[in-house]
């Protein structure tokens, strides 16, 4: 085959890619190819690819069989349990020494990352915990009151909100809310190698990034749970006042079903999930890879983390709880 | 220990997750030169500056700095030898939450105990040096690339190193910036005895500047040549030096 192309006086990347999947198909039958007359100008272009076509391409990225892909992932899983064992270490190891100097702690950024996560956060948590009060004990009292007892809703949300629901709920809104924030912050730092310049400074990014981060969310958390309790107990302060129960009748109610060992219980719980919460939200940004979709996928780790060790943990409190008969 | 090497590197070696970027990479930088790492995009000249700064641990090899071996040390030993340098990352890397003053200010809050007027002074100082005067309060997202860069160069400076690290100073510099850094970088260097150790691409401040220089190749995995950059342009006979110095393009 003979391609004259001496009246050509423009080619752009399609005209030449179409030129040489011509010569590559020609090649590839055995057949001739002939170009003439191109001007100089393409030639160039159409010589860097040199008489052999484009070439072969590198191969995508080997992605491995089934049983690579499994075994990676174990390693990863493994290497990630190590990971986390040894921050829960630092971590506490750091909180002992900063309780013996408290001053060593950055504490303008502890109060701004205290404000975030706590003050910003007090609607949503009041929102949740009064409609958390309100539905239950409007569920709770609808069947009780076939039995005349409709006023036990009032034991009923005051002991789930005080020992259970509400630490539990705050501790997820935290997640949610401060844990994605933590993993986002740090993690964009890493990615701008801010974590790599507080190193070579001979700063650790643990006592600068992290620990300002949880002891916020540990003096917050169990302040946010005793508005969410309070507010729960207004939910169901208000079902059953509308359902022509004097409000002192309630609180009496309230008060005779919990006491002072169900709060501190449930405010024992919520400094747990503290620290879990952000633990895990600083853990997952520190642990951050490059790249912009590295930071989103570490905001998601972080919830999934948090939320996890929530309930692993809450589940370890009921049990232990039980044992000791609070 | 005064008088031998900043920095000594033998037989260093590199690679991510296995992938090697160099090998057998050795040389010694003396106190008080300006020692310039030339190579083309990609061949590993930040990620030798990261292995000489202890961000990444060796695959092989030992880097001394004065006299310690960094890849040995551990905790308060690491952290005093990190002290004495100063690093400006590609990426300048300042902190996003934090205006120019803060950053400069920041390590010298941490790692010295000058009163707060003293520490705002040399900060002030320090972002004139570059050029950064009126600019103190704005945060690194609010200025441009190149001043982003010189506000890294004066926070690297802040505790007066006697090693400063600079990867791509004068990239995004224009003309006569770039120029003014050079001056400074020599003044630094002559007057206050400070070493460098800069990744650089300008031809023109190679020759300002560079009392030696190394050249790695990505194809080479490797130094490919080593002296004074007139040295280099004049008596090598590597074609990739040449190519270098001629700014000749790779299209045979
Ligand atoms: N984090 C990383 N993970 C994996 N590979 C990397 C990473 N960083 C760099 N590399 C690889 O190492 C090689 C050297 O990269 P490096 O950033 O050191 O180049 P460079 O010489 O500084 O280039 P430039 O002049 O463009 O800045 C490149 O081939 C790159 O693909
Ligand atoms: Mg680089």
């Amino acid at each position: 085959m003979t391609v004259d192309a001496s009246g050509l006086s423009y080619c752009d990347g399609s005209g030449l890619g179409l030129l040489l999947e011509i010569r590559r198909r020609q090649e590839a039958r055995g057949a001739a190819f002939e170009l003439r007359g191109l001007a100089e100008q393409f030639r160039a272009l159409l010589d860097l690819f040199g008489p052999a076509g484009v070439g072969a391409m590198p191969g995508p990225r080997r992605r491995g069989g089934l049983v690579e892909g499994a075994g990676r992932a174990a390693a990863g899983l493994l290497a990630d349990v190590r990971e986390m064992v040894g921050f829960v270490g630092t971590l506490t190891f750091e909180l002992c020494r900063l309780a013996l100097r408290p001053m060593s702690l950055r504490w303008k950024d502890a109060f701004w990352a205290a404000e975030r996560a706590g003050v910003n956060a007090l609607p949503i948590v009041a929102l949740i915990g009064f409609l958390i009060g309100l539905i239950m004990a409007f569920q709770a009292a609808m069947p009780m009151r076939k039995f005349g007892a409709e006023i036990y809703a009032a034991d009923l949300v005051a002991i789930s909100t005080l020992r259970e629901l509400g630490p539990l709920m705050t501790a997820i809104v935290l997640a949610g809310r401060s844990g994605s924030a933590f993993a986002a912050e740090i993690g964009t730092m890493k990615v701008n190698e801010e974590v790599n310049a507080l190193t070579t400074m001979g700063l650790s990014p643990f006592r600068f990034l992290v620990l300002p981060r949880v002891v916020a969310t540990v003096a917050m958390t169990p302040l946010l749970t005793v508005f969410t309790n309070l507010c729960g107990l207004i939910g169901g302060a208000v079902v059953l006042v509308i359902m022509g129960f004097p409000l002192v009748t309630y609180a009496n109610q309230v008060s005779g079903a919990v006491g002072m060992a169900d709060l501190l219980g449930g405010l024992a719980k919520a400094v747990v999930f503290g620290v879990l919460v952000a633990g895990a939200g600083c853990l997952k940004g520190l642990q951050t890879k490059t790249g912009a979709s590295a930071v989103g996928e570490s905001t998601t780790r972080a919830v999934v983390a948090g939320i996890v060790l929530i309930l692993v943990s809450d589940g370890v409190f009921s049990v232990v709880y039980y044992a000791l008969g609070i | 220990m005064d008088s031998g090497p900043v920095i000594r590197v033998e037989g260093l070696k590199a690679a991510y997750e296995g992938k090697v970027v160099f090998q057998g990479v050795s040389f010694e930088v003396r106190r008080g030169e300006v020692f310039v790492v030339l190579g083309g995009s990609g061949c590993g000249k930040s990620t030798l500056l990261k292995h000489l700064i202890g961000l990444y641990a060796p695959a092989a090899g030992r880097i001394q700095i004065e006299g310690e071996d960094l890849v040995a040390a551990e905790g308060e030993g690491r952290r005093r030898i990190l002290r004495r340098l100063g690093v400006m990352y590609q990426s300048g890397a300042l902190f996003g939450s934090l205006d120019l003053l803060e950053n400069v200010m920041l390590p010298m809050e941490e790692c010295t105990d000058l009163p707060r007027e003293a520490r705002l002074l040399i900060a002030r100082m320090k972002l004139k040096l570059v050029g950064l005067e009126g600019f103190e309060r704005y945060r690194p997202s609010e200025i441009s690339g190149g001043m982003q860069k010189r506000a890294a160069i004066a926070r690297a400076m802040a505790l007066d190193p006697g090693l400063l690290f600079l990867d791509e100073p004068s990239a995004g510099l224009d003309p006569v910036t770039s120029a003014e850094l050079d001056q400074l970088i020599l003044r630094l260097a002559r007057s206050l005895g400070i070493t460098f150790v800069l990744v650089t691409h300008e031809l023109a401040s190679i020759f300002a500047i560079a009392s030696r220089s190394i050249m790695l190749d990505r194809e080479a995995m490797g130094v490919v040549a080593e002296g004074t950059p007139a040295e280099l342009r004049d008596r090598s006979s590597d074609p990739r030096v040449r190519r270098f110095f001629r700014r000749e393009a790779n299209i045979a």
